[in-house]
């Protein structure tokens, strides 16, 4: 167990922001709330699975909905409280924890403000490593562990308990329930016990996060190039530099769609790289061949200071860095890639690991 | 006639104008109290046009007075902040993110009230005056008049901000109110950020704003006067005194609008070199085109568009060092005219090598004469190196654009720039700042979020452009001049139904009548 401080939370933002791989919304709003929380509340409790009991109730917690939403209707924070509360209460046994469902953007940062207000644990594991845009897209659903029960409440007070027959039936409901809210809600869901945790979720997350943002930080502060401190600490691969010449957007189903079109500079001059985003990156074409695919991560940072950017933020004319590395391993056993295959998200190739492609 | 004048932090430049021409122009040092610069300068161009006072029709002031004062944490008034949004934003107060000195300054006082509206329209909590009313007494008991309001969702509805200064005016009359609906955009912190810091500076700027007011009297100017918001579009004097936060970056952007009127051209990048400081901006359909991520202003998060600029180290005041070679970045700056050896002093800056390299003559020339021509000609190099890489950052493509060099020291430019198809140094190139301000237009911006379940894309973009418009009517455009300069769509994700945030900036020339200032709401 180590102590989290308001000092770790910046970092921890900064690492999920690259982890969020430009989604997951941008950890500002939930950095904050986690700060004002410790700062209020004390330090949080970071443990690993192994220092816990393996029948501890673990009850992960996060935000839903539009992130643009939750920059100008702030949280309550009681509403994360509560949709915590009332799934222990529907679950019939007390939670020892929380933790994250998604180590990549706002998510990451959420289940800190929940560990600091209540005082329990939280641990240091995620259900994703990365950042995905639908709920059961877990390493939780591969593993057989159920999203539901599901408890969302909004800042009114209103609470929506669901028990589902299926992790998707969970993200077909609560997709339509939070438009209700104000396109923001906030959650409670997959409850796991400690046992089934140490097989089902990604170890170990939360601090790598924490030591992608110090890498940053660090390389920032001693005018080292960050692009490369942010590949090093990410085991990763830089696949591009260059400028945004096109960015097109287009809204289907709900999802923000579209690609961004850059051309290389310095050693990538003459050269093309394409990337498709559905609210996350899915994939990167350099000069029409695949460089990178879904579930590995692709991240777009600023050439200048290794800042991650957000498919939102995509803009004509930025010089970025676009660099690729490999997701856990557990992403690559058949019953998860089937969830966030390339084919799942429309594209007819076959998964092949970004560093069998670069290494 | 239009007078342009521009106060930087170094100089204030001054230049008259007749329709599209320069009359005269004129550099002045900055003044502590910033009047008497902006009188001199003025003076000085009016004197060397010789034309009369009476003459002038208009008067455009660019500063970063506000934005200094904010910085350097001087003459802020302290402010109260009121947010409507119960039960939602409770868990991160007004002010939550500031600096602790300047939140201390301000006196972090802030209250949340019930009401705010969703991203649909629809009401988060009914809105209780009872409550409103109760929170304005404490902030009068407390003795405090400068006051932010700020709501959830205000660009989609300001109701209750609007009914919220209404009840604080019954308990406080003079109340010095900003609502947050007035001056931002999407995103409550940065947006409630704004409008505190603007009633902050509300009594700084009555002063300044007077003090312009008093220098025009004092040369008989009759003419009204405007000051210059960081998109590069104008507010009258009586508006500036109530919106002072709209100032903030206004300085690289009359640079640049500047360099688009003296050249001619529309699409280009900007190299805009100074005593201490390179900037670099990109002309898209002569506008300069905007910064995606969020500015912080003396370490507070706002979301004003601010222009895209990249700034290297390198003036006209660079310091050089030989063995091995190193241009700036400290310079001398404001010191150049006394320290430079042209000009007597003893520091060898990037000026004295462009004289020794034989492309200028300036002060002293014979104080640079013993140069080593090796060195001359490499800090020429480098000079050239370090402005060609700036502006590759800035391209878009590896296509050559041309290249407008304006600014004060612009002088260090003296080759080929690479990747640049033209290089332009227009005539007045060093006050091209004051240009722009002389130039400017008026503006109105619209961003909201539109439902195109409701209504189709083209309705909404329509009804958003005429927005916009009518804000840039209201702000002292001429109707018939009106033109939407920028439009973007930003779909919500992770959503169904289909909404979309749409913002657009319409921007039009200034009738001959000044503008009412009750319903002005230009945009930033």
């Amino acid at each position: 167990m180590r102590l989290l401080y308001e000092e770790h939370i910046e970092d921890i933002a900064l690492g999920a922001a690259v982890l969020g791989t430009g989604g997951g919304g941008d950890p500002y709003v939930g950095k904050l709330m986690a700060r004002e929380a410790i700062r209020q509340y004390g330090p949080v409790e970071l443990y690993t699975l192994d220092e816990l009991d393996d029948d501890d109730l673990i009850v992960p917690a996060a935000g839903m909905g539009a992130p643009i939403v939750i920059v100008e209707k702030l949280p309550a924070g009681d509403d994360m409280i509560r949709a915590f509360e009332a799934l222990g209460r529907y679950s019939g046994r007390e939670p020892r924890g929380t933790m994250s469902i998604e180590a990549g953007g706002l998510n990451s940062v959420m289940p800190i403000y929940v560990a600091a207000r209540l005082r329990i644990p939280m641990v240091d594991c995620d259900g994703m490593g990365r950042a995905f845009p639908e709920i059961q897209m877990t390493i939780f659903t591969a593993h057989g562990i159920t999203a539901s029960p599901f408890a969302m409440s909004d800042e009114r007070g209103n609470v929506l308990l669901m028990d589902t027959v299926s992790n998707a039936w969970v993200e077909t409901f609560a997709r339509s329930c939070v438009v209700h809210m104000g396109a923001e809600g906030m959650i409670a869901l997959y409850s796991a016990t400690v046992r089934q945790l140490k097989e089902a979720s990604i170890h170990g997350t939360i601090t790598l996060a924490e030591d992608i943002g110090k890498t940053v930080r660090n390389a920032r502060r001693a005018e080292a190039n960050p692009v490369d401190a942010v590949r090093a600490a990410v085991d990763g691969f830089l696949l591009f530099r260059g400028k945004i010449s096109d960015v097109d957007r287009r809204i289907e189903g709900g999802w923000n769609k579209g690609a961004a079109t850059m051309q290389g500079s310095g050693d990538y001059a003459g050269r093309e790289l394409l990337l498709d985003f559905q609210n996350e990156h899915l994939a990167a074409r350099i000069d029409g061949e695949f460089a990178a695919t879904v579930p590995d991560l692709i991240a777009v940072l600023d050439n200048e200071t290794g800042e991650p950017i957000t498919t939102e933020a995509l803009r004509y004319g930025m010089r970025v860095a676009v660099i690729a590395f490999p997701c856990a391993p557990q992403w690559r056993e058949p019953a998860a890639l089937e969830l966030a295959h390339p084919r799942y998200f429309g594209y007819d190739v076959d998964y092949v690991p970004v560093e069998e492609r670069f290494g | 006639m239009r007078i342009g004048i521009d106060v930087g932090g170094t100089n204030t430049d001054a230049v008259l104008m007749d329709g599209a021409r320069v009359v005269s122009s004129a550099k002045t040092p900055t003044t502590a109290n910033v009047s008497e610069g902006i009188a001199k300068a003025m003076r000085k161009v009016i004197a060397d046009s010789g034309i009369d006072s009476a003459a002038i029709d208009g008067v455009m002031i660019g500063t970063t007075h506000f934005t200094n004062a904010v910085v350097e944490r001087k003459r802020l008034t302290p402010t109260a902040c009121i947010r409507l949004g119960l039960p939602a934003t409770v868990c991160l107060p007004p002010m939550v993110d500031w600096p602790q000195d300047l939140r201390d300054l301000v006196g972090g006082e802030s209250h949340l009230a019930h009401g705010g509206h969703e991203f649909d329209g629809r009401e988060i909590s009914a809105y209780q005056p009872d409550e409103v009313r109760d929170i304005a007494v404490r902030i009068r008991d407390a003795g405090l008049d400068a006051i932010a309001i700020s709501s959830v969702f205000s660009p989609v509805n300001a109701s209750f901000e609007e009914q919220t200064a209404e009840i604080v005016r019954e308990a406080i009359p003079d109340a010095n109110i900003t609502l947050s609906s007035e001056i931002g955009r999407i995103g409550l912190l940065e947006r409630e950020n704004a409008a505190i810091m603007n009633s902050c500076l509300r009594g700084l700027a009555a002063r300044t704003v007077d003090g312009f007011k008093a220098a025009l009297d004092e040369l008989q100017i009759r003419a009204p006067f405007y000051i210059s918001q960081n998109d590069g579009t104008l507010m009258n004097a009586d508006f500036a005194k109530e919106y002072p936060v709209l100032t903030f970056a206004s300085g690289p952007t009359n640079s640049m609008r500047g360099a688009a009127f003296l050249s001619g051209l529309r699409d280009a990048i900007v190299v805009d070199v100074g005593g201490t400081t390179t900037d670099i901006g990109v002309l898209q359909h002569g506008f300069p085109r905007p910064a995606a991520l969020a500015v912080d202003i003396g370490g507070v998060r706002t979301n004003f568009r601010m222009p895209d600029t990249y700034s290297i180290g390198l003036g006209g005041g660079s310091l050089i060092q030989s063995e091995p070679l190193k241009v700036g970045p400290q310079s001398v700056g404001y010191e150049l005219t006394s320290k430079a050896l042209v000009f007597g002093g003893d520091v060898l800056t990037a000026t004295d090598m462009i004289v020794a390299g034989g492309s200028e003559v300036i002060g002293d020339v014979g104080a640079v004469s013993g140069l080593d021509a090796d060195l001359v000609a490499a800090t020429q190099a480098r000079i050239m190196e370090m402005i060609a890489i700036a502006v590759d950052r800035m391209k878009t493509s590896a296509t050559p654009v041309p290249v407008i060099v304006v600014g004060g020291g612009s002088i260090l430019v003296t080759g080929e720039i690479e990747g640049a198809s033209e290089i332009i140094k227009p005539e007045h190139f060093p006050v091209a700042n004051a240009i722009g301000a002389a130039i400017a237009q008026v503006g109105g911006e619209c961003d909201r979020i539109f439902s195109l379940a409701e209504m189709n894309r083209d309705d909404a973009l329509n009804q958003a452009k005429a927005e916009a418009s009518e804000r840039a009517v209201n702000a002292g455009a001429a109707p018939e001049s009106i033109e939407i300069v920028d439009v973007e769509e930003v779909p919500l994700a992770y959503l169904p139904g289909n909404a979309t945030r749409i913002m657009v900036k319409a921007i039009g020339d200034l009738a001959g009548a000044p503008p009412s200032v009750s319903s002005m709401n230009g945009g930033n």
